[in-house]
């Protein structure tokens, strides 16, 4: 009974930064800006993804895995074995934070799918997909976090220091970084139900509450996607998935999907646009993304920023050279960089897209 | 001048020591390195001016009730939360919900105000809270206002942000909105009626901005060049027919 | 005279002090309860139906309809209808025929279904001064849009959209043909559609030409006996609905005696007048879900592909049968389940028949879903929509729209007295009989139709507000955001709704 589930609630402060010459930053920003925004969260979860921190690995997807016990691990590291090609294994490095008295075991894997399991033309993104939605509703006591190439996410129970500190974020360098701070309203012990949420190298990282999550959630199911994690948040993570991966949508056409503009809006504009604006609200209704939100999505080329059609949630974005920063208090943005080039509250509705410059 | 330095001060502390500041007889008060404090200002009465460096938090001058605040950098949101009297002057621009409730005092900002600037705002005969931006403003400007006063100035001629977002005043049913450039109609709530100001409310926009313009220096004639609409409530109750008895 | 065995269920009285013998009784009743005595009115009171007409055109509050209190012997098990039946069909040898849907106490899951509602996790949304859209597209939607940006940056659309019918609100009226109801009935429902920009539907009884300026908010029905189709007509509203079944009679089809045949309904169905019009259970063209792919087609061929409807009653097997539908090429799947009504049909069918509308569309989205194909056709519920929280409600559950017939009706004076049948119906709904016809003036009762529809929205509007959310389609299929009180797990199952405190 797959709607007997018990919605996760939070409440939450959101940061980002992408250098669009891909230059890489250390976790110091992101966490000092995180931090700043205390009391957007209630120290029961916060994370960070972050691109770029693995040069060395760059072709193998990188598994970072939460066991909550060996058993768990057996059973997930035989899975692997059998469907993978796994170039290295390790524990994620940890420093002991005293406020941290239990965490689950986290392991990393750098893996790549056996060329003889892609059967029937799959691609090697919609295999790991297919792992990632088996692993975290089928095997008991594992759950695969991140799960992209060249990035990883970081996340657990503590507040935004607490956790910078435990992964030791300040030694990663990325070129995107997402963090986020979180103030849930049930359900706080699980360290999976912190953000940011992934798939591939999606990450979503959100403030409010989607709404529609219930349609949201059943329209995924009928593309395969099994909604394990109890948050609304996971539904972005895979729509995003879906309509761009999958069905080639650009990432600007599909916030505009998933925030779509209103009917009156759409009513006046000249035929063409109306016409292709139509076509997405009809055909992605149960993909609209209702209720107050702003969130940021990552992914290896930009980061994004949206919020919710009438805006009940803040977000303002920030520029400063090649830096791009977007967080939901603009004093988040100004700890890390006191005098940005400009600075603008992005419109309801209107997605902030910023690519990184190709090499 | 008593000075707090703010600089990695979380904000219960910040205020303890502002609350002692105006406790023991300060009359000026300056915040350096403010940056993201909330609750700044908040419901204090004694009639003393706190200026600050950086970008005060949320819910600054909530519920104030007397005191004058200087921001000399950008504002977040909700600022002036059922404020009483006093007054907020924001050099930068400033984010959602600003003055809501709002039941005097005045809140200036130069720049550019977001989404539902001067929501609920209140007014009784010569108690009137008056917002001015000198910038744009994002939807629901004036959403449920039952009285103030509203003024939107557009003043930065290059901006690329449209002068005013959509539903303006939708479900007002009191006070003035003046916005200087023109309304389309069909972005106004439909209680909302778009007309010329006449003379008398031209002195009123002017005495507004008298002092807008001292607290920003700006030229007031220059301002005044360019005309204004006013948006008032058009019928009390226009969702009367919508229940039955 | 032989008196029937089985009393009369009401007692029309006048109050002879306060009557004013101006006669209006008499002149209204469609059923002849009242006669001119010479210097009082007479009273037969077997007649009487109690739809009220009587009452609320005598001016002095002179009568009353009573609940006849002379009963049978109360019995628990042999219910005073049952006996009553009994009786009549001793006395007649047939089937007591009624009208309307089944009023049996069965369980009614709408009234055990709560919608959700926002407090400061997120916030709900005023409806009246913030945007709320329920707009409503009906049809074929794909599973993907392709899109290119020209060199302009503008989009453009790759992807051939299916057609579409816009509703401004997720509501349509059920099909009620001309001859079931009477054509000032059918303007009614018209002209409501047109100002409300919603549809309704001829149902089988063709299309009158008075209709034809309403052809972008009407849908055309063809139906076994197929009265009144042809090219012109299958294009002459904005699609076409194949008719397999009613919910008010599953597996039973049409019959509308020849008292509702006068010369206009004979015409428009071209058949003679004062017959009793047959449509019988079967398309004789459908024996197999293959031959309905075939009338399928052979519509959309006729109409350049107007979207195609296809309207079934909800029996127990109808998750299978309606996907059957959609991969037949349906682009509407409507649903009219057991308590869904109708002009005539044999009380045993209406009230032993086929299951209810909230089982059926929750049954029927899952299946499509899992099968991967709930965006090939709409889904359209039917069947006893009370009020806009039996909307909501349906909604949720997964029905793009409803359809509304008994509501409409009773916006223009139906008491739902069930007797549609007779031909009488004093308020000019369902009667022929162009002295009562003429009594439902369609400008009039059209305002009050739009007033409903307008009440209803307003009031789905209020719902989605609570919700928090701003448009219909974050509600459509939303099973989170209802809770079920009292219902046993498997209903719940069957529902996808979790019970009220989880």
């Amino acid at each position: 009974m797959n709607h007997n589930f018990q919605k996760d609630i939070a409440g939450c402060g959101l940061t980002g930064i992408i250098s669009r010459k891909k230059r890489r930053l250390d976790g110091s920003l992101i966490k000092n800006s995180l931090c700043l925004m205390r009391d957007r969260g209630n120290g029961l979860g916060a994370g960070y993804a972050a691109y770029g921190i693995y040069p060395d690995f760059e072709d193998f997807y990188a598994f970072h895995v939460m066991y909550d016990d060996r058993t768990s691990r057996m059973e997930m590291e035989e899975h692997l074995k059998d469907s993978y090609d796994v170039e290295k294994i390790e524990e994620i490095p940890t420093f002991p934070v005293k406020s941290i008295v239990i965490s689950p075991l986290l392991v990393r894997y750098f893996v790549k799918p056996k060329k003889g399991r892609l059967v029937g033309g799959i691609s090697e993104d919609d295999f790991v997909v297919k792992t990632v939605m088996k692993v975290n509703s089928e095997i008991e006591g594992a759950y695969v976090f991140s799960s992209g190439k060249n990035m990883g996410v970081f996340k657990g129970v503590g507040n935004p220091k607490e956790i910078a500190e435990f992964y030791r974020i300040e030694e990663y360098e990325g070129y995107i970084w997402t963090g986020h701070t979180r103030f849930p309203t049930n359900t706080p012990g699980w360290w999976g139900g912190a953000h940011p949420f992934t798939l591939l190298d999606w990450s979503i990282v959100h403030n409010g509450e989607i709404s529609s999550y219930g349609i949201n959630k059943r329209y995924l199911e009928m593309y395969g996607y099994k909604l394990t994690l109890l948050t609304d948040t996971e539904v972005a993570a895979y729509l995003l998935d879906l309509l761009v991966r999958k069905h080639g949508l650009d990432i600007k056409t599909a916030c505009t999907a998933l925030a779509a503009p209103f009917w009156k809006d759409v009513d006046r504009m000249e035929d063409g646009r109306r016409e292709v604006l139509t076509a997405l609200r009809l055909t992605y209704a149960s993909a609209l993304l209702n209720g107050p939100f702003s969130l940021l999505f990552g992914h290896s080329k930009g980061l994004v920023g949206i919020n919710d059609r009438i805006k009940l949630r803040p977000l303002v974005a920030a520029t400063k050279d090649d830096l791009v920063y977007m967080a939901s208090e603009e004093s988040a943005i100004r700890e890390i960089c006191s005098a940005p080039d400009s600075v603008w509250a992005p419109r309801a509705g209107e997605p902030v897209v910023v690519e990184v410059s190709e090499e | 001048m008593y000075e707090i330095d703010a600089k990695g001060m979380y904000y219960r502390k910040l205020n303890e020591l502002v609350r002692k500041a105006v406790g023991d007889g300060e009359k000026e008060i300056l915040l350096k390195n403010v940056n993201g404090q909330y609750y700044i200002g908040d419901g204090i009465r004694e009639k003393v001016k706190i200026i600050i460096e950086g970008v005060p938090g949320n819910d600054l001058a909530a519920f104030m009730d007397g005191p004058t605040i200087i921001v000399k950098d950008n504002a977040q949101d909700n600022i002036g939360n059922t404020m009483n009297s006093g007054k907020v002057v924001v050099h930068g621009h400033a984010g959602d919900v600003l003055g809501y409730g709002m039941r005097g005092g005045k809140l200036h900002v130069l720049g550019d105000v977001g989404y539902r600037v001067g929501i609920h705002m209140k007014g009784l005969k010569k108690q009137i809270p008056v917002i001015i931006s000198g910038g744009t403003a994002g939807d629901f400007l004036g959403e449920y206002m039952a009285g103030g006063i509203l003024i939107l100035l557009g003043l930065d001629e290059k901006s690329d942000r449209p002068l005013v977002g959509d539903y303006i005043g939708t479900g007002m049913h009191g006070g003035s909105i003046f916005i200087r450039g023109d309304v389309d109609k069909t972005r106004c709530g439909a209680e909302v009626g778009v007309m010329e100001p006449d003379d008398k409310d031209m002195k009123t926009i002017r005495e507004c901005l008298k002092e807008f313009c001292e607290d920003f220096a700006l030229d007031l004639e220059e301002i005044m060049k360019k005309p204004f609409k006013k948006l008032v409530p058009v019928s009390a109750r226009p969702y009367g027919n919508l229940y039955a008895y | 005279m032989f008196k029937s065995l089985a009393p009369p269920d009401y007692l029309a009285t006048i109050d002879t002090d306060k009557c004013i013998r101006c006669k209006r009784c008499i002149q209204n009743c469609g059923w002849s309860v009242y006669s001119w005595g010479g210097d009082r009115v007479l009273i037969d009171t077997m007649k009487c139906v109690k739809c009220l007409r009587c009452y609320h055109y005598c001016p002095v509050e002179a009568i009353q309809i009573l609940d006849n209190p002379v009963k049978f012997k109360p019995n628990a098990y042999w219910s005073y209808n049952n006996i009553r039946n009994i009786k009549k069909q001793a006395e007649t040898g047939g089937m007591p025929l009624t009208g309307m849907g089944s009023d049996l106490p069965y369980p009614i899951l709408f009234d055990r279904l709560l919608l959700d509602a926002c407090q400061v996790t997120n916030p709900s949304i005023d409806p009246l001064r913030e945007p709320m859209e329920l707009r409503t597209y009906l049809g074929k939607k794909p599973s993907k849009v392709e899109v290119e940006r020209g060199e302009d940056g503008e989009l453009r659309l790759k992807t051939k959209m299916p057609p579409q019918i816009r509703l401004e609100a997720p509501f349509i009226f059920s099909p009620m043909s001309f001859g079931s109801i009477s054509l000032n009935a059918q303007k009614v429902l018209a002209m409501a559609a047109k100002e409300c920009g919603i549809i309704m539907n001829t149902g089988e009884g063709g299309l009158h030409e008075d209709l034809l300026s309403y052809r972008d908010h009407i849908m055309v029905q063809v139906a076994s006996g197929r009265f009144g189709v042809n090219p012109e007509y299958l294009n002459a509203g904005v699609a076409v609905e194949i008719k397999i079944g009613q919910g008010a009679k599953p597996g039973i089809g049409g019959h509308l005696p020849g008292e509702k045949i006068p010369l206009e309904v004979a015409k428009t169905r071209m058949i003679p007048v004062g017959t009793d019009a047959l449509s019988p259970a079967p398309q004789h063209d459908i024996y197999s879900i293959e031959d309905l792919r075939q009338l399928i087609y052979a519509i959309k061929e006729s109409t350049n592909y107007k979207p195609v409807s296809v309207k079934i009653a909800t029996v127990h097997n109808v998750a299978a049968i309606a996907s059957g539908i959609v991969r037949a090429g349906a682009d509407i799947v409507y649903l009219d389940g057991f308590r869904g009504g109708t002009g005539a049909a044999p009380t045993i069918i209406r009230d032993h028949l086929g299951i209810p509308i909230e089982h059926a569309v929750a049954a029927v989205d899952d299946r499509l879903r899992q099968e991967g194909i709930r965006n090939e056709a709409s889904i359209v519920a039917a069947g006893g929509i009370r009020s806009s929280a039996d909307a909501a409600k349906a909604i949720a559950l997964g029905a793009d729209a409803v359809a509304i017939g008994t509501a409409a009706l009773i916006t223009m004076g139906c008491t739902v007295c069930g007797k549609c049948y007779t031909g009488n119906c004093s308020w000019g709904i369902t009667t022929q009989r162009p002295e009562l016809t003429a009594r439902l003036d369609p400008e009039v009762y059209a305002e009050r139709l739009v007033n409903l529809i307008h009440a209803w929205a307003h009031e789905l509007r209020e719902i989605l507000g609570a919700l928090g959310i701003n448009a219909v389609e974050s509600l459509r299929g939303s099973r989170e955001r209802l809770r079920g009180v009292g219902l046993d797990d498997q209903t719940l199952d069957i529902l996808g709704v979790k019970p009220a405190g989880r």
